[in-house]
């Protein structure tokens, strides 16, 4: 049995890890996977009530901490649902069984005869005397979980399926809510001079000058290249920490040349090469189309610049983090910092919307660092918004290059994808260094760039595999070796551009046939679930009258199924291009199997297209000589409200089909749609991303 | 130089002692216990910060606390609270509007100076109005619509 159950349940045995009956008549619900602005921990508390039959307001969930909560790795790849959510059922049905069981045995008769209601256990339509709280004792959850109980059908739902309002809003529309409103007693603020890249030294730091300049207290911390001011007041701080670059001097700083910005530039680049798919060499027809596609090096651009508090009392060490894992982050601490495990305590705090990874697991080195010189303070820090720009791992450039050898009927039999990249998984745990880990007197390796493998959907190859019915596909994927950036995970890592790529080249490949693109779709896909997306997106966007191309307006659609495995989304975008693309409106529809809050998951459908479309439009880190040169949002400006586009999703229900992890499906084909609609509008296509007024400009002058 | 400065505060009389080029923000925050202003990027470029100053939105981060000796800052705490929202934050949980949710309390603020002047707004006044805010997570629809819902139930309170 325990082959088949959740990876969070395999490396998390423990009922009582999970679940508690709490005295004061709630039921405390342990997850490793924490809210990063999605909702999945409410979505979690809606599974529990639903297996354990309690209202859902007797759930208080713990999620993210080392000292109480189970294990679950990284909250990422849109597994909270999938992976975690499953455990959540699993356990909470097997806790319930157990209960009822040992009631039934005592009452002598079926379990089937008992029921739950709201935590108080009945026997047909009486009262037993008995629920959870004063019934369960140790002895329910002296075994292992076993994960043989049955879960109830989705008919049997009463919460599951319903739009629950989000938990932890009302705080964050009225006042403190995140780790950067936490004071703790004894707490000092503190702000980092960073090091510019790995392997550079601290020459000198004119602290004399420094001192004259910024008015106010502060103490200077240094380990190694590591140098940070601390003190009691924020504000000084945060000066001393913007000043700062101004009167130090280091050595052995990298320069980064323009061309290196580019996605271009990773083409013939030192790499780790491998090939998937068929391994037949690439078909000849009479019919060969190549054309290559591209996005910048991304950001990811948290509203919020990365926060922790760590403090070191009595050789224990305790650190409050907006991490996407507290057991990952605690293990990368212990290694930095040489301590053992065990005496680390994470805990998660709610921060800024990360997207993937950020800054959150660098400050909290940072933090731990300063906690160890300064023990019995709480040290909190707080990076500066240059620094979140110019220092965050980033969403890592691409380059795509698609070969389709054709049939007589311009329809692909032999596909190949060529692949340029940097890594996009570089933590700890994955070949990965923590920023300040580098600035200590004992730095650690160089990185070791590895991606995802293909069984969590890779990560440079993330849906580069088309899911159309090709006789032959083929991924040529070069892992880049040394990128002038570090770079990371961001949401949907490669899908966005491989889907771009797929979904613009098949529009290329349709006009050649001299198809209509979502009939050319129609006809190369078997899919059904994909084929009734589809159907659906362009019924809805009347795609039958959407005119010719060239008339500055257009409509164009793409789709994917995220990692080819998980959730599908197709989406129709309309633009008007003139100097620039303007979005007028987007309908998207979505299926995720079972959805466990509909409105949850329409927030993240439609929150993917907009951050996407920011993305395709705008959106490309500059960087240049000693470093990243988009240091502020006017030189990496996102979409704002005037320019985003009116949005009508649909779920398509599937209730009886298993639940798909949907917070990034949207990514992929919002891009594609646009790429779509602006060659449709100006009747030539634009392949790299994003999709400016140069590109827009260059393209008509062609 | 530290200097005594009173100032109202979400219609309270205060008083600090403080360096009179400290930002707004930061003596909101840091001193007087406000954290629902939030730090986005201290450049007046994203909005999370926003506050009123004598019914007028500015951003916090860049303000200094000598400039507005006298004057009468609101915060989202002088808005309502979680227990006893006040109808723009209703309707922002009404319409789940809002996901990571940093962005929130400057744009409600943004918000509420807006329908204090222009009790009945049209979409494109409310994108007006917000779009110096920033959000990344991309909850702009659902924030256009709370916006237009709280319009018209404060018009409903009105009118009764």
């Amino acid at each position: 049995m325990s082959d088949t159950l959740p990876l969070s349940i395999q490396t998390n045995r423990r009922l009582e890890k999970w679940l508690r009956f709490n005295s004061d008549r709630t039921v405390r619900l342990a997850v490793g996977k924490v809210e990063l602005g999605q909702g999945n921990v409410t979505a979690l508390a809606q599974i529990a009530a639903d297996e354990l039959d309690v209202n859902l307001d007797r759930i208080a969930v713990l999620a993210g901490d080392t000292q109480d909560a189970p294990d679950e790795g990284q909250t990422t790849g849109s597994q909270s649902i999938e992976v975690s959510g499953r455990s959540v059922r699993l356990v909470s049905a097997e806790l319930r069984a157990r209960v009822l069981d040992r009631l039934a045995q005592r009452l002598n008769c079926s379990p089937l005869e008992l029921s739950v209601e709201d935590g108080v256990i009945r026997r047909g339509d009486a009262s037993t005397g008995h629920d959870y709280w004063n019934f369960a004792t140790a002895e329910d959850f002296a075994r292992d979980i076993e994960g043989t109980a049955t879960p109830k059908s989705h008919t049997d739902y009463r919460v599951v399926g319903k739009p629950v309002p989000r938990r932890d809003l009302p705080a964050k529309v009225s006042g403190a809510a995140f780790i950067h409103d936490m004071v703790r007693p004894d707490m000092l603020h503190a702000r980092i001079l960073r090091q510019p890249c790995r392997g550079a030294n601290l020459a000198s730091l004119n602290e004399a000058a420094l001192r004259r300049a910024e008015r106010g207290d502060f103490r200077i911390v240094r380990v190694g290249d590591f140098l940070a001011f601390v003190g009691s007041d924020e504000t000084v701080m945060q000066r001393a920490a913007a000043a700062a670059p101004l009167h130090a001097k280091w050595d052995n700083v990298r320069q980064i040349t323009p061309d290196q910005q580019d996605a271009a530039w990773l083409v013939g680049q030192d790499s780790n090469d491998r090939v998937l798919g068929s391994d037949l060499p690439a078909a000849e027809t009479k019919n060969v189309v190549v054309a290559s596609y591209s996005r910048p090096y991304v950001a990811h651009a948290s509203m919020a610049p990365s926060c922790a508090l760590a403090e070191y009392r009595d050789g224990h060490l305790s650190v409050w983090s907006h991490t996407q894992g507290v057991y990952p982050l605690r293990a990368a601490l212990a290694n930095v910092l040489g301590i053992a495990p065990d005496m680390i305590t994470v805990r998660h705090a709610h921060g800024a919307g990360c997207y993937g990874h950020n800054g959150a697991d660098d400050v909290a080195v940072d933090a731990a660092v300063i906690a160890i010189q300064i023990p019995e303070n709480c040290i909190r820090v707080q990076w500066r918004r240059e620094e979140e720009f110019g220092f965050e791992p980033l969403g890592p450039a691409m380059h795509v290059t698609l070969r389709a050898a054709l049939d007589d009927a311009g329809k692909p039999v032999d596909w190949t994808a060529d692949v340029w990249s940097p890594t996009h998984v570089q933590r700890p745990s994955t070949g990965g260094n923590l920023l300040t880990h580098e600035a200590l007197p004992t730095p650690p390796p160089d990185p070791r760039p590895t991606d995802p493998p293909e069984s969590n959907g890779g990560g440079g190859t993330r849906n580069a595999f088309p899911l159309y019915d090709f006789a032959a596909t083929r991924v040529l994927h070069h892992l880049i070796l040394r990128p002038p950036v570090r770079t990371s995970a961001l949401r949907g890592l490669g899908a966005l551009t491989n889907v771009f790529a797929i979904e613009c080249f098949i529009d290329e490949l349709a006009e050649r046939a001299g198809l209509d693109p979502v009939a050319y779709r129609l006809s190369i896909l078997s899919d059904a679930r994909a084929r009734r997306l589809i159907e659906n997106v362009a019924e809805r966007c009347n795609w039958s009258a959407r005119g010719p191309a060239g008339t500055g307006r257009g409509v164009g659609l793409g789709w994917a199924r995220y990692k080819n495995k998980a959730a599908y989304a197709a989406v129709a975008v309309e633009v008007e291009v003139d100097q620039e693309v303007r979005l007028r409106r987007v309908w998207c529809a979505a299926d995720a199997g079972l959805v466990i809050n509909p409105d949850g998951a329409r927030n993240q459908l439609d929150g993917g297209i907009i951050q996407a479309a920011s993305m395709a439009l705008k959106e490309q880190m500059r960087m240049e000589g000693d470093g990243i040169t988009s240091l502020d949002w006017e030189s990496y400006p996102i979409l704002r409200f005037s320019e985003v586009p009116e949005i009508d999703t649909e779920i398509i229900h599937a209730p009886d089909l298993p639940t798909l992890g949907m917070g990034e499906c949207t990514f992929g084909p919002t891009a594609a749609a646009i790429g779509n609609a602006v060659a449709h509008a100006l009747g030539a296509r634009i392949k790299d991303m994003p999709l400016t007024r140069e590109r827009i400009e260059a393209v008509l002058l062609k | 130089m530290a200097q005594d400065i009173a100032l109202t505060v979400n219609g309270g009389r205060v008083s600090v002692t403080v360096d009179t080029v400290t930002p707004l923000l930061d003596v909101l925050r840091n001193r007087l216990d406000l954290k629902g202003s939030r730090y986005g990027c201290g450049l007046e470029q994203c909005g999370s910060c926003m506050v009123l100053l004598d019914g007028e939105p500015i951003y916090a981060c860049s303000r200094e606390i000598g400039t507005v000796a006298g004057r009468s800052v609101t915060t989202i705490e002088g808005l309502g609270t979680a227990a006893q929202p006040h109808p723009l934050q209703q309707a922002f949980l009404d319409e789940q509007a809002g996901q990571c949710g940093y962005c929130l309390s400057g744009i409600l603020m943004s918000a509420k100076a807006l329908l204090d002047h222009n009790p009945a707004p049209t979409r494109a006044d409310i994108v007006a109005a917000l779009d110096r805010h920033l959000c990344r997570c991309g909850a702009h629809p659902r924030i256009l619509r709370a916006v237009e819902k709280a319009a018209a139930v404060l018009r409903e309170g009105k009118g009764a």
